[in-house]
């Protein structure tokens, strides 16, 4: 009778693993739970750090026993770093659940069709909207696009496509570029064009700003896309006696494009909630300013700043509303970058 | 008809680009030269408002604490002073304690991510921390000012019971609220994805080899990171830091939203009293009278080479150790 060799996994989990590791998860809620009960530590984070550090000396003393010394720092090091994981992800959804939570009491069948020129801060939530913030934030995003694209994109092409002399510095510059704060742009606008030039506030002033705030994210982004397009694009263009300005234009560019609209929409993500240069630039008007080139203009961020800053319960209330609703827009934003980053290069 | 005619003469070979091209290399170079143009103009422009402004102070400017102007009726400045000494040390010390905090976090992260995480969880883990790199500010400052704060001061008040004997922890007098440290979680939360995605990135370019050669040798997964990944990615993840660094000394906002500025130097991180240079900018700009609006500027200019000479050095250790990351 020959003996037929069945495979053997002697790292796959048996029942009797997996039943141990159960135990000790159930053991270290359950200490955790406990702890919290008997001594005067509080708080929701309480129980998660100590049922982490609680699983962490379990498994790892479990660990030790079977296996030694290195297997135990092994898994109690596997614990600590989900730990870390857990505690990256953790604001994010606080936050997520925080704005909807706050904010959907906010939202009303008017928001999208009212401005506030028309209600105070302590009116009832029902007057009032963000019509004005909506279109102010389309007017900026806008003139901001019109502006930061050509420049954006001219700037990845030079690095990808010219390779001319200046490519490594330029590299850097943008870099450092993507490091400006906010609020040094904002400054730079307004020392450089509103008090000099303009003297007033508009859209159009905080679009500058913005734009300088964009032009680093599309220019990486795109540099980074560019460099994906294969060289076999750029030589059959050549070969077919295209001028490189033509092979750039009718090649390379074409092959690009659903990677430089994810540049460009995670521009505007980064964008569409910035604050600071929009508090120095636009005014924040509480109606709706059809001119973006004079007359202050509201905008989501601003609103909200408006609103919290107000600080009666109503404000804090549309604040929330706002939030939420700029959140939003930010996901969605993010979603569709995301969704067309994963066809870098389109047919 | 001759036959010269019909033979075309010759096309003549050269390497000269064509017009087009020539006039497509030129566009597209001063396009990418507009980086440089810009951050030019930003220290010219700063430079020659605030310039007034840096004179009169001198070294004072970064050296004195107190910030104060007296007009008299017709709006003259009788008596000025203008210093930023406070807010440079709470710049300081918050991006600090959010780096401090932020750092560990990231690592164990971007640790948990390369080598623990099963695949599908990666993936959606890599783009929840993306896009909470993208979530504007405004929202991470009232966020943390409604919801953060009470727990921060709660931890704040921890450490003080069981630390308070350490210079940096003490609190006199007994006040929480609105510190350097909550201000240095909230950075925290801000910078923790900037962090992990650079310091993911560095840790998915340790040689494979080399892991492989970790585990035939008989290593667990954490010798096996002690031994190749950490060697590998410790300068990068010093850079990702830096680059956090310097996000959070630029921060404006959020850190508005939850500090108590006071104009007075303070080392105490539990104390709810401190300074940031951008908060100033936005405090001040309210009510600022020209001349104080040169003070801004001015202070603008110091942040701006401040979190400029931040971001090249981390720039540079990033691109040291390989590809760049975000």
């Amino acid at each position: 009778m020959s003996a037929v060799a069945t495979p053997q996994k002697p790292w796959a989990k048996r029942p009797v693993d997996r039943i141990r590791g159960f135990a000790f998860f159930i053991a270290s809620i359950l200490f955790a739970f406990g702890l919290v009960a008997a001594t005067e530590i509080k708080g929701k984070l309480a129980y998660a750090f100590i049922f982490f550090v609680a699983y962490g000396v379990l498994t790892a003393t479990f660990a030790f026993i079977s296996r030694g010394a290195p297997a135990a720092k092994d898994v109690f090091i596997s614990t600590l770093v989900s730990l870390g994981a857990v505690l990256t992800v953790l604001p994010m959804a606080s936050i997520l659940f925080t704005v909807l939570q706050k904010g959907l009491p906010g939202l009303h069948f008017g928001i999208l069709t009212n401005d506030m020129s028309m209600a105070t801060s302590t009116d009832p939530i029902a007057t009032g909207g963000i019509l004005h913030a909506i279109t102010g934030t389309l007017t900026l995003v806008t003139l901001a696009l019109i502006m930061s694209i050509p420049i954006g994109i001219l700037t990845a092409l030079y690095l990808t496509e010219v390779k001319g002399k200046f490519a490594g510095p330029i590299r850097f510059l943008v870099q450092a570029m993507s490091g400006v704060p906010s609020i040094v742009a904002g400054l730079f606008i307004l020392s450089a064009v509103l008090y000099p030039i303009t003297k007033n506030y508009s859209a159009f002033m905080g679009s500058l700003a913005l734009t300088i705030l964009m032009i680093p994210t599309i220019a990486r982004t795109s540099e980074e896309v560019l460099l994906l397009i294969p060289n076999d694009l750029r030589e059959a263009g050549t070969a077919l006696g295209g001028t490189q300005w033509r092979t750039v234009a009718m090649i390379v560019l074409p092959a690009a494009r659903s990677g430089l609209m994810t540049a460009i929409i995670l521009g505007v993500a980064r964008i569409a909630g910035e604050t600071a240069p929009i508090l120095l630039l636009t005014g924040g008007g509480d109606k709706v300013n059809p001119n973006p080139f004079s007359g202050s203009v509201g905008s989501l961020p601003y609103y909200i700043w408006k609103a919290f800053s107000a600080g009666s319960p109503e404000a804090i209330t549309r604040a929330w509303a706002g939030l939420l609703v700029l959140m939003i827009v930010v996901l969605i934003l993010f979603l569709a970058a995301r969704a067309l980053s994963n066809r870098k290069v389109s047919k | 008809m001759s036959i010269a005619t019909l033979i075309p003469s010759p096309r003549e070979i050269s390497t000269e680009p064509r017009r087009s091209d020539k006039v497509f290399r030129r566009v597209v170079t001063g396009g990418g030269l507009s980086s440089l143009i810009i951050l030019g103009l930003i220290a010219l422009f700063l430079a020659y408002r605030g310039y007034e402004v840096l004179r009169e102070e001198g070294l004072g400017f970064i050296t004195n604490a107190e910030w104060s102007i007296t007009l008299d009726e017709s709006a003259n400045v009788v008596e000025s002073n203008f210093g930023l000494s406070a807010m440079l040390v709470g710049t300081i010390l918050c991006s600090l304690v959010a780096v401090v905090i932020a750092v560990p976090i990231s690592v164990f992260s971007a640790l948990y991510l390369n080598f623990y995480a099963p695949g599908w969880l990666k993936k959606i883990l890599v783009a929840v921390i993306d896009m909470m790199a993208a979530f504007p500010s405004i929202l991470f400052g009232i966020w943390g000012f409604l919801v953060l704060m009470p727990s921060v001061e709660y931890w704040g008040k921890l450490i003080n019971k069981y630390l308070g004997w350490i210079p940096l922890f003490e609190v006199k007098p007994y006040f929480f609220t609105r510190s350097p440290f909550v201000a240095g979680v909230v950075l925290a939360i801000m910078i923790i994805p900037i962090i992990t995605s650079v310091s993911r990135e560095i840790f998915a370019q340790a040689p494979l080899d080399r892991i492989q050669a970790a585990f035939a040798l008989g290593a667990t997964r954490w010798a096996m990171i002690k031994a190749v990944v950490i060697p590998h990615g410790r300068s990068g993840v010093v850079g990702g830091a830096m680059l956090g660094l310097g996000r959070a000394m630029g921060e404006t906002v959020a850190v508005y939203t939850v500090l108590n500025i006071v104009f007075q130097i303070n080392w105490h991180v539990l104390l709810g009293a401190g300074g940031n240079v951008a908060s100033l900018i936005i405090l001040k700009f309210g009510e600022a009278s020209a001349y104080e609006i040169k003070a801004l500027m001015a202070a603008g200019l110091v942040l701006f080479f401040l979190t400029l000479s931040v971001n090249a050095a981390a720039n540079f250790i990033v691109k040291r150790t390989g590809k760049s990351g975000r």
